[in-house]
């Protein structure tokens, strides 16, 4: 049955990833709270519906770049929980080995070409992904996820006057969530929505609300439909909310309780929980869904903790490929 | 062998191996109709069509990037940058991104990019557009860096740049590049990186000079071998990887060492060299090392001013006489 442009199936696969992700966020605060993960650990939770919703959508031959706060576009690209949880913990086994950690997880097999811990980064390395799509012509796209701070540094109007220009088959995903560490989005930036920075481009500009899953995904649709058939890039908004600090510990003077608790009512997974069973399906099948989520963290949690340490005697490896004679 | 110029001998290496490698291509600043600004692409988009022989915005952080993203994912590009003081536009492009994604990845992507452009004094271009910035890419871990300072060398670093799985920035000199000399015409003449030239041998003194200073380092070898002093003259062609080897064996002969380049003195890479000199063939030095690089500075427009602060020919002869005790030094 489809409700919409997905089957049911697929709505379930996005409730599911969801709930993955919360899950896998929850275990890395406890963690971080338990002195297992160090380091700079940023969390999405609250967020969890954008990631869900457009790789449901993506080819697994697509591409994505993400964030610093891009465990949810890492687990929704198709990483394996396992993997990314050692990454966070730095082990041998983890995405990259322990040299990447929380904020560098990549994955190029699954088209996940980073998360990127300088803001902005990744989103003219999406657009040259989406150059190569297209002098390839192997009709992938790519995604570039990002915050609304990322909009104010100067190579995202670089990266979308450029995949404008060259008309290339990129997709912005903005995940707006109010706030660049403390500073207000009304403070930092000079428009309302982020999506009135498209015409700039001469670029389609859609704001959505970030935390509705079903309204998300016909503009998602529509902007790689667009994009694979040659149409160019678009800019999608998706406002919402993070839950949590910037980081674990960010002691957030600059939001109110009640803010948060506000948004907190509006979360994103009891909202798809909701429209699902509005939808017809059963709390059995959604119930099962949130166990095999949660079994997933679990087993990931439980192979990342018994994972080796890496080699220290390994530690110039890979700077470069084949790197035998490099001083 | 055919006689070329080094601008020649870059573009007719970029376009042979576009030729070879439909997955080669150059996108930079004014690269299409123009041909770049020095001409290294020039009339190749005749060829190669504007896809391949792309102009972009003047964007160098963005498209720097893009060339990032398009070589992890299957494409092979040449980015050109219009002057090498650019690079510092692009910071974090190359920095935090392309020198670190591979290694971060945990080894899981290769980055087949290359960056080329041009350095240095001599068109009057002043503080912005005459600087020489391998310092940082030697500095940074993540780059090969390669510095052609002839015809030849320029077609076979260039080529095993392009040939290279991992970013290599290859910087040029603007003042070489209507130099002259003979090139191999195998269309698959490589210079392996990591393997110093011997450009002049000799046994008194070593000379290890890079781009212009390589021809100006020859040119006072054959002065002074009239007083009777040999010098031996190495170009290093690539800082990484660095052919150490090549010249802590020539100073473990001569006992002596120079070292000139046109980037700052401070800071430059000849303090580098000079260090692992130091390191590794202590006991042989007969003298300090001496090391030639540019004032601290900014350079200035005025030519005189320049020549004013970058080494000359005479300072490097005072270099050479210094390391050997002689009293007219």
């Amino acid at each position: 049955m489809k409700k919409g442009i997905l089957a049911t199936e697929e709505l379930l696969n996005i409730y599911e990833m969801m709930n993955l992700i919360r899950d896998f966020e929850m275990q890395a605060v406890s963690f971080f709270e338990g002195n297992v993960l160090r380091g700079s650990v940023h969390l999405c939770i609250g967020q969890e519906a954008t990631p869900a919703s457009v790789c449901q959508l993506l080819r697994p031959d697509d591409y994505i770049s993400s964030t610093h706060r891009g465990h949810g576009h890492c687990l929704a690209k198709g990483a394996d929980p396992g993997k990314a949880m050692a990454e966070l913990m730095g082990k041998d086994t983890g995405y990259c080995r322990g040299r990447g950690g929380s904020m560098h997880i990549a994955d190029v097999e699954s088209g996940n070409l980073g998360a990127n811990a300088i803001v902005a980064g990744g989103v003219a390395i999406a657009v040259g992904a989406a150059l190569a799509s297209q002098m390839q012509q192997n009709g992938r796209v790519a995604v570039s996820f990002f915050g609304e701070g990322a909009t104010n540094e100067g190579v995202f109007h670089e990266a979308l006057n450029l995949a404008s220009v060259w008309k290339l088959p990129v997709i912005f995903v903005c995940e707006n969530n109010g706030y660049g560490i403390s500073v207000p989005a009304w403070q930092s930036t000079s428009v309302k929505d982020v999506s009135q920075r498209a015409q700039a481009y001469d670029m389609e500009g859609v704001t959505v609300d970030g935390n509705d899953v079903m309204a998300i995904l016909p503009v998602v649709k529509n902007a790689i439909d667009k994009a694979r058939s040659g149409g160019g890039p678009t800019l999608i908004e998706c406002k919402t909310y993070r839950w949590l600090g910037h980081w674990t510990g960010d002691p957030q003077p600059y939001r109110t309780r009640e803010e948060v608790d506000d948004w907190k009512k509006k979360c994103p997974i009891k909202r798809m929980r909701k429209a699902l069973l509005e939808l017809g399906v059963s709390e059995k099948e959604i119930g099962e869904r949130e166990r095999k989520a949660k079994e997933r963290i679990d087993a990931a949690a439980d192979f990342a903790l018994k994972s080796p340490e890496p080699d220290p005697a390994h530690v110039l490896d890979n700077v470069f490929f084949e790197e035998e004679g490099i001083r | 062998m055919s006689v070329k110029t080094y601008v020649q001998a870059i573009r007719e290496t970029m376009r042979d191996e576009m030729r070879r490698d439909e997955k080669v291509f150059v996108m930079g600043e004014d690269v299409e109709v123009l041909g770049g600004i020095f001409g290294a692409t020039r009339d190749l988009v005749k060829e190669f069509g504007p896809d391949r022989i792309r102009n972009t915005p003047i964007s160098e952080a963005g498209f720097i990037s893009a060339g990032l993203g398009a070589a992890c994912a299957g494409m092979r590009p040449i980015v050109e940058l219009m002057y090498m003081d650019f690079a510092l536009v692009a910071g974090d492009s190359l920095i935090n991104q392309v020198a670190k994604t591979r290694y971060i990845f945990g080894g899981k992507a290769r980055v087949p990019l290359v960056i080329r452009g041009q350095q240095g004094v001599g068109r009057g271009n002043a503080a912005t557009h005459s600087q020489s910035v391998e310092a940082i890419f030697m500095h940074f871990p993540g780059f090969k860096l390669a510095m052609p300072s002839t015809p030849a060398d320029a077609a076979g670093l260039l080529r095993t740049a392009i040939r290279d799985d991992n970013p290599v920035i290859v910087i040029e000199h603007k003042a070489l590049y209507i130099t002259k000399g003979e090139v191999p015409d195998d269309p698959d003449f490589m210079i392996p990186f990591g393997k110093a030239n011997i450009v002049r041998s000799g046994k008194d003194v070593t000379v290890i000079a890079t781009h212009t200073y390589v021809k100006k380092a020859l040119d006072v070898a054959e002065k002074l071998a009239q007083e009777g002093i040999d010098v031996e003259v190495i170009d290093p062609r690539t800082l990484v990887p660095l052919d150490i080897a090549t010249l802590t064996d020539s100073v473990r002969k001569t006992g002596r060492a120079v070292i000139v380049h046109e980037a700052h003195r401070t800071g430059g890479i000849g303090a580098e060299l000079a260090s692992q000199i130091y390191e590794l063939a202590f006991p042989y030095l007969d003298a300090p090392i001496e090391r030639l690089g540019a004032k601290s500075c900014p350079l200035p427009f005025n030519l005189g001013l320049e020549n004013a602060v970058v080494p000359q020919p005479d300072d490097i002869v005072r270099a050479i006489k210094r390391t050997l005790h002689l009293k007219e030094a």
